[in-house]
């Protein structure tokens, strides 16, 4: 190359050569399958990310989003489910994306089209699965048929189980005994149920002082914050909280209130909340993403999110096969979500998606209305590995409940809410 | 000290990038003088690279400090947008040490490297309050 060519191709650089890229992901289209703490976060940050440039369609059935982080307090009586939710349309009208109010009922990954239930056909260039999890009703016998009749409830996702289930707990009798079961590892929110028992034991100190919290877990310890919580039982709610470990629930009989385990006896309890083992779900399972673990959870290309089962397609939050101390959370899904955005946004600008991308997690748990632990961790992806691992020397756990942390954790709420929605 | 020599590079692009952009559009001499360090077959694309993978890093920070570093009104987390990029990279350093007292922070903060910080420093100090 002589100088003249090369400053003619300087100015060719200078003068439209940096526009190509952007011009080529100009009307690109992506659909976002689920409108969570995963979902949502793609959307917006897709748009963000392309400075509007991409088309992003969030296919969700619900008009609000309800939050599953907080709703253990709607159990323990001193939040709403309003309280906990946030409208889609900000999504429309602040960041121009299009909600299509529907169910996603399969996808085509060769003709890379989503289906949804009211008979539309969506294409699309790039497609972001945030599905989240199904619960396997069907490892517990006698578990169907009382979940149908709405005896044995889970709230596992916030909405009107949740209201539900507080319910039970109101009609239930002071001396009563409300037993919560725990699957084994991996499942949606790790220290989520030993959260709810603190809500429950709460709601009892003070309204129910004879009825008792039993904690059935399948694990071999409590898998969150094992030593706070232990700490909080036995402090706060002496007497209202007992701890079972290796208790793996095989049945349920509602009508004689009984709970059946592989090895120990029998449990009578006048409430039961039974959480059976989670899988990917079933939108994800059928479109033949779940190809980890026995079909349960979607494997991915951990520096972009892209599933190794799928081109273009990429899986978020709680579906996902986790990576090593990767816990199944909101804020996860949220920190996933936007390494998949950058990485989509990358792919349709023909740039090399981020060689180290970055995630944080912090969990905040209410031990009462207002005392609050966290554990938090940092994790960075490892090009050689190819995979996250947490930074050591960083993260941790609080080192016990406080009024302070409960601000934070309501600000954190707010704020993420914000982050995925606003 | 852990180090990154990819985020280092960025970082040294990045530094790069203004001068690139400017003098490529001003004179061919000083597109010239760069083009050593970034080949301009590749400068437009790389430049938005660095940029989308910064915002990708600083990302990680909103879910408790706002989009873009900009916090809620009335919240109890500061907002990062518009500080001083030697501000804020003292004070995640002061949280590293444990110098500054914090619940979370000092955990949080010891998760990145002095390049990603610096990175992220000077991106929340370019955003508008």
């Amino acid at each position: 190359m002589d100088r003249r060519s090369f400053i003619q191709a300087g100015a060719a650089l200078a003068l439209g050569v940096s526009n190509i890229p952007a011009q080529a992901m100009r009307g690109a289209k992506v659909v976002v399958i689920g409108g969570g703490y995963g979902g949502a976060t793609a959307a917006k940050y897709i748009r963000l990310l392309s400075k509007q440039r991409i088309e992003v369609t969030l296919v969700e059935p619900e008009q609000n989003f309800i939050s599953c982080p907080m709703s253990n307090l709607v159990i323990g009586g001193t939040r709403s489910l309003a309280d906990l939710s946030r409208p889609y349309s900000t999504l429309t009208k602040q960041h121009g994306i299009t909600h299509a109010r529907d169910m996603a009922v399969s996808v085509d990954p060769i003709a890379r089209t989503v289906k949804l239930a009211g008979g539309s056909v969506l294409s699309y260039d790039k497609l972001v699965m945030s599905p989240g999890i199904d619960l396997n009703y069907g490892s517990i016998e006698g578990l169907p048929e009382a979940q149908r009749q709405g005896k044995i409830l889970q709230a596992w996702k916030a909405g009107p189980e949740t209201t539900a289930l507080r319910k039970q707990l109101e009609a239930m009798p002071d001396g009563g005994v409300y037993a919560l079961t725990i699957p084994e590892a991996p499942f949606r929110c790790p220290p989520g149920p030993y959260e709810r028992a603190c809500q429950v034991a709460f709601y009892f100190q003070r309204h129910k002082p004879k009825s008792k919290v039993l904690v059935l877990d399948a694990n071999q310890d409590i898998v969150s914050k094992p030593a706070l919580f232990k700490k909080a039982w036995n402090e706060r709610y002496p007497g209202i909280v007992e701890y079972r470990n290796q208790h793996k629930v095989v049945a349920v009989a509602p009508s004689e209130g009984l709970i059946k385990f592989d090895v120990h006896a029998d449990v009578k309890a006048d409430v039961i909340n039974a959480l059976p083992a989670m899988r990917a779900n079933k939108i994800a399972t059928q479109t033949g993403l779940a190809n980890m673990a026995d079909g349960r959870w979607c494997g991915v290309n951990y520096q972009t999110f892209e599933s190794s089962a799928a081109k273009d397609i990429f899986v978020i939050g709680d579906a996902i096969q986790v990576a090593q101390l990767m816990p199944k959370s909101g804020h996860m899904a949220n920190n996933h979500a936007k390494v998949a955005a950058a990485a989509i946004v990358a792919q349709l600008t023909g740039i090399e998606p981020n060689p180290q991308p970055m995630l944080t997690n912090t969990c905040y748990s209410f031990i009462d209305d207002r005392n609050v632990v966290h554990v938090a961790s940092v994790h960075e992806y490892l090009a050689t590995e190819r995979t996250f691992k947490v930074v050591q020397g960083a993260g941790g756990l609080s080192a016990e409940p406080t009024e302070l942390e409960g601000t934070y954790a309501n600000n954190w709420a707010r704020t993420i809410w914000a982050d995925m929605l606003e | 000290m852990r180090t990154y020599p990819i985020l280092l590079t960025l970082f040294a692009l990045l530094i790069v990038m203004p001068i690139t952009s400017t003098s490529a559009a001003d004179s061919a001499g000083a597109q010239q003088r760069t083009a050593p360090q970034v080949p301009p077959a590749h400068a437009a694309s790389d430049i938005e690279a660095k940029q989308l993978y910064v915002q990708s890093l600083a990302a990680t920070c909103a879910n408790c400090h706002g989009t873009e570093g900009h916090a809620l009104s009335g919240a109890t987390v500061p907002g990062l947008a518009g500080r001083s990029t030697d501000e804020l990279v003292a004070q995640m350093k002061a949280f590293r040490s444990g110098e500054r007292k914090a619940t979370i922070m000092h955990q949080i903060a010891k998760g990145f490297s002095e390049s990603q910080t610096q990175l992220l420093a000077e991106y929340f100090a370019a955003q508008k309050r």
